[in-house]
């Protein structure tokens, strides 16, 4: 079974993130960048059914040179080849274009069973560009798995989120968003590591993906930022060292502020 | 005016208060038209309750299809067609995103996404977890728009409510079957991301029987219960109550810290709550530095006494909400409002039948 995993990295959520104030693009020079945690998710899922079916696991990402490393990342946990969409043309799409994107980048690759991403990333907060590849290629989109079932060309997906749990099926060919429950992702090894920086990564700009310039980055975007506001920080209000009646001085608090 | 089709969320017969939040925001783009999609004979009974707070039309799109989220694509990609309207408003949630991320690549709109605030010529996101206020536009006719709930306050104007009974095309795609489906068990609180309070625990709860004190805290407040993500790791609370940047973001009228640090990760999933009240032994803890009010001390002293004065100012012996009501869900006041009629009434029990 040929799986691809959709990756992103992302600035580190445990680290100061900056938006550019000229045109609202994520500063990524000022932040570290990481393999989102959902797609080790992701790749973690892949690998297990690689385990189970056999196939190959190709990850896929879209975003500038420093991407490597999250797919260096990828690679050194398992998976065994790379396609780096990565063009400066490409700066500043929105999630209509990325899904676009990221659906011509799959259709360049031969005999893919199953694409896997993450549920939603850290950063965007979109949350929906999986079922928009979906949409795309026009192949089921299961998402929100926690559990992931391959028997034969039939995939179940038991869909876990704030409503409750369903359960799904669809026929291979299909795309499958996996939730923070799925799995705990493995950690490379040091040979896995070592053997990463062997495996191929192939490296498209947009024109050898197919990507037409009128389809790709700001200037074609369907929305654009119009202004970015660092919102002042929040500032400390008052403290107090609990003398015994910390409760009741909450209360008076939200008593005065009409909260309760 | 153009029509602003506003997408239906319901579960269990009743329309979820986001939709009505989505129908007050519509208007000042347009004229709100509900879209029902529902079971056979499940749209006709939320069509009150949707002209009650706005809805000028009202589709209704009955279907029994088993096929996953694709019956709400198909029916609001044939209404943007056919209506053309000025922006489709679709609530935050899993399926209410992946149903406008599908509903924008079909139709090449714009999808303005997890949006905080519409205005007339832009719409308003909070990035990074509130660290930045992002206004943006779409450059397209109708473009799909996703709002975080508690983005706008309802308001109760009665609409026209014109019903229209709308063909759910059949499926031309590829899809997903539903198999089963298992609504979730909630305990009766409320939800975590709707809740106008809510109280989390940190690792400084220490265990999760000791997250008792959490959640009587929250039941005396009518609120929702979160917690931290170090909360979460320890195995304290599920996982499906985390909140910061890996799980729910949250910007309720009142978030109550409880042994919570304040790590970056945390701030990023509530931030942009109104109003905030820290408890924490460290007085070095970060999360005193975006309280409203913080007290440095112990948790278990300090929750329980708050629980006690606000059940006192409520005029009611101090004992667990869940006590006061057997056998009902502890619905949440729906807004601030029902909070101050608390005071006004005095009377825990008159305003729930108000509300009810």
């Amino acid at each position: 079974m040929n799986i691809v995993v959709l990756i992103k990295q992302v600035p580190d959520t445990y680290s100061e993130r900056t938006l550019r104030s000229a045109d609202g693009i994520l500063d990524r020079a000022a932040t570290d960048p990481v393999l989102d945690e959902i797609n080790e998710r992701a790749v973690e899922a892949a690998l297990q059914l690689k385990e189970a079916h056999g196939g190959e696991v190709t990850v896929v990402s879209m975003g500038p040179a420093p991407a490597a490393d999250a797919i260096r990342k990828a690679l050194s946990m398992g998976a065994d080849g790379a396609v780096h969409l990565s063009d400066d043309a490409l700066a500043g799409s929105d999630a209509v274009q990325t899904a676009r994107a990221l659906a011509q980048v799959i259709t360049t690759l031969p005999g893919v069973d199953l694409i896997l991403a993450g549920n939603s990333a850290s950063d965007g907060r979109v949350a929906a560009v999986p079922a928009m590849v979906a949409d795309v290629l026009d192949l089921p989109a299961l998402t929100h798995a926690r559990q992931i079932t391959v028997d034969g060309t039939t995939v179940t997906v038991r869909r876990e989120t704030d409503r409750g749990a369903v359960g799904l099926t669809a026929e291979l060919p299909a795309v499958i968003s996996v939730s923070e429950k799925i799995n705990e992702p493995r950690y490379p090894s040091f040979k896995g590591i070592m053997a990463a920086k062997k495996k191929p990564v192939s490296q498209l700009s947009i024109a050898d993906a197919g990507i037409g310039a009128a389809d790709a980055g700001l200037a074609s975007a369907l929305v654009k930022v119009t202004s970015v506001t660092p919102k002042p920080p929040k500032s400390a209000g008052q403290k107090m060292t609990d003398d015994g009646a910390g409760g009741a001085q909450i209360a008076a608090y939200l008593a005065a502020q009409k909260l309760i | 005016m153009a029509e602003v089709l506003v997408l239906v969320d319901h579960l269990d017969g009743q329309v979820k208060k986001s939709t009505y939040e989505l129908l007050t925001a519509a208007r000042s783009l347009g004229e709100p038209s509900a879209v029902v999609v529902a079971p056979p004979g499940a749209a006709g009974k939320l069509t009150d309750a949707l002209k009650q707070h706005g809805a000028e039309k009202i589709y209704l799109a009955e279907t029994d299809r088993t096929d996953f989220l694709t019956p709400e694509v198909d029916v609001l990609a044939a209404l943007v067609e056919s209506v053309s309207p000025a922006a489709v408003l679709i609530g935050v949630s899993a399926d209410g995103q992946e149903i406008a991320g599908r509903l924008a690549v079909r139709t090449g709109s714009g999808l303005l996404s997890d949006v905080i605030e519409i205005g007339p010529e832009s719409v308003t996101h909070s990035a990074f977890g509130g660290a930045y206020r992002v206004e943006a536009v779409a450059d397209t006719p109708h473009p799909v728009i996703t709002v975080r709930p508690g983005a706008a306050e309802v308001e109760s104007v009665s609409g026209a409510g014109a019903e229209q009974t709308t063909d759910v095309p059949p499926p031309a795609r590829r899809i997903a079957t539903v198999t089963s489906r298992e609504p979730v068990t909630g305990g009766g609180r409320p939800e975590l991301t709707e809740a106008s309070v809510v109280v989390s625990g940190g690792r400084g709860v220490g265990s999760a029987e000791q997250f008792a004190v959490v959640e009587e805290l929250a039941d005396s407040l009518g609120a929702a219960v979160g917690a931290s993500r170090a909360a979460v790791d320890a195995g304290y609370y599920p996982p499906q109550f985390q909140v910061g940047q890996t799980g729910k973001t949250v910007s309720p009228q009142l978030y109550v810290a409880l042994g919570i640090s304040g790590a970056i990760q945390h701030r990023a999933g509530m931030q942009t709550s109104k109003t905030v009240v820290a408890v924490n032994k460290d007085p070095e803890a970060p999360i005193f530095e975006i309280a409203d009010f913080g007290i440095v001390g112990d948790l278990f002293a300090v929750a329980p006494q708050l629980k006690d004065e606000i059940s006192k100012r409520r005029g009611l012996p101090a004992r667990s909400a869940s006590s006061r009501a057997p056998g009902r869900p502890n619905r949440p006041p729906s807004r601030l409002k029902y909070i101050l009629e608390y005071n006004i009434f005095c009377n825990f029990t008159v305003s729930r039948q108000r509300m009810t």
